[in-house]
């Protein structure tokens, strides 16, 4: 299939950067998007041209790396995938595609696709971690989780932090990701202990790193490679409401 | 900062604060279409005025009344706070963008649509509530009741109004279009979600939106073709 790609290159923070069209031939439409640049950056290194930046590294959808904003939507037009396993079938021959960066305060550009999304790690330094000593390996059972608790920590367990929910968000929100890594450990009894000071930091982290605010449409949700549902987002607001008005930090 | 502080201008807080101004604005709007169904009696408005005179003279309706202003002046002054920050979260935006599936409209235009209900609440205060409160209006005579202002013949001239009549029918449009999500979201902002309340909430939401607002803009309709002064 032949294609005419609209790539955003920017060559460094400071620059302002600008669309470079590029037309693809023969793409092999078993390809993931991500071997589709692949064979760009090949041709380009071939013309002695700088190649397309792109964040990458697993490449099976568990990574969280990869963060292109395809066609008007993070990781483009597939349900629950990241850019790596999203498929060159979904596409027709001669379609134009644009290819952006995630575009948020927080998330500035470093070049081209690439984002600096160290304002997610800054988040979970915030909070997003076990500190109680929980000793040992307790014998089997000893500590009962209901298998409904297990899986729905698991279902947010499950987020990539790949910022696609920044990225769709109208308000550049970071909602989704700090509600998925606040819940799955809220939910467990390890990570029940300091629960109120968890939310109470990682929120006010994220609010000091710049994302916008929540106003429930959505979007998050229904562009995240793993779907983590809104009710994380709910419980998150809880959690928070309730430790703001319970916890001993004065 | 005090933790109050801290908690109110935090994104959750003002977000919790928008809902909760949010919710007690749509209880208001419980009372206003009940008290206003009034208007649908035929008897040349008696007991629209006496239920207005009633409602003017009352300490804790004036109270519930100053509680209301408060709550949209909060609800205003919150979301264009939060409405700012939003855009400077992102300086720069997407050259393409296409809508996520499954998302509604007016999720995506709540700040439009608050703003237009905001335009109909100034006018329609500056034209009934003012007019009571500082305006000229004529009085009428009812045997028990006194002499008692006629806000009714207000209401009827102004319905009589073409434009009027349809400024009103379009403007409860976008109120329904603003409810539709404004509902729903509130209890999702208080973290009132579980699988059993959900579905629920949005249907009590979604008819919620389209019924108090049809109701009012029957309002306007009936004055206009059935009580016209010009007819």
């Amino acid at each position: 299939m032949n294609l005419t790609l609209k790539v955003w290159r920017q060559k460094g923070p400071a620059d302002k950067g600008g669309f470079v069209t590029y037309e693809m031939k023969d793409i092999n439409h078993h390809m993931s998007f991500l071997e589709m640049m692949d064979v760009l950056n090949e041709r380009l290194e071939r013309e002695g041209q700088e190649p397309v930046h792109f964040d990458h590294d697993c490449r099976e959808g568990i990574c969280g790396s990869c963060a292109m904003h395809i066609n008007g939507r993070p990781h483009g037009p597939s349900k629950g995938t990241a850019t790596c396993q999203l498929h060159m079938r979904l596409f027709n021959d001669g379609d134009v595609i644009t290819v952006e960066p995630w575009r948020a305060k927080a998330f500035p550009v470093v070049k081209d696709l690439v984002v600096d999304r160290s304002a997610f790690d800054r988040i979970i330094q915030a909070g997003g971690y076990v500190s109680v000593n929980t000793g040992g390996v307790p014998d089997a059972n000893e500590i009962p989780v209901p298998k409904k608790i297990a899986d729905e920590a698991f279902n947010a367990a499950t987020c990539i932090s790949c910022g696609a929910c920044v990225a769709a968000c109208k308000n550049a929100s970071a909602m989704l990701f700090v509600s998925a890594k606040v819940s799955q450990l809220a939910l467990l009894p390890q990570g029940k202990v300091e629960r109120k000071n968890r939310v109470e930091r990682m929120v006010a982290q994220m609010d000091a790193e710049g994302f916008g605010n929540c106003t429930n449409t959505q979007a998050c949700s229904v562009e995240c490679p793993k779907e983590i549902s809104q009710d994380f987002i709910a419980m998150m607001n809880r959690e928070y409401i309730g430790a703001k008005f319970t916890s001993d930090n004065v | 900062m005090s933790w109050l502080t801290q908690t109110f201008s935090s994104s959750i807080g003002r977000k919790f604060l928008t809902a909760i101004t949010g919710l007690f604005l749509i209880f208001f709007l419980v009372g206003h279409v009940t008290g206003n169904l009034l208007l649908f009696k035929p008897d040349e408005g008696r007991a629209f005025n006496e239920y207005t005179q009633f409602m003017t003279g009352n300490l804790g309706i004036m109270i519930v009344r100053y509680l209301l202003y408060a709550a949209i002046l909060a609800h205003v002054i919150i979301t264009v706070l939060l409405g700012i920050h939003n855009r400077k979260a992102r300086p720069v935006g997407y050259t393409k963008q296409v809508p996520s599936p499954h998302v509604s409209w007016s999720s995506r235009n709540m700040g439009i649509l608050g703003t237009l209900v905001l335009v109909f609440i100034v006018i329609h205060m500056a034209n009934f509530w003012y007019s009571l409160k500082w305006g000229v209006v004529p009085t009428v005579n009812y045997a028990e009741a006194g002499e008692i202002k006629n806000l009714y013949h207000v209401v009827q001239s102004s319905f009589s109004e073409l434009w009027y009549t349809a400024l009103y029918v379009v403007m409860m449009v976008f109120l329904a279009f603003h409810l539709m999500h404004g509902f729903q979201s509130a209890f999702q902002t208080l973290g009132l979600r579980h699988k059993k309340y959900w579905p629920i909430i949005r249907s009590v939401g979604f008819w919620f939106s389209i019924i108090v607002p049809f109701i009012f803009a029957l309002m306007p309709l009936y004055i206009y073709f059935f009580r016209n002064i010009n007819h």
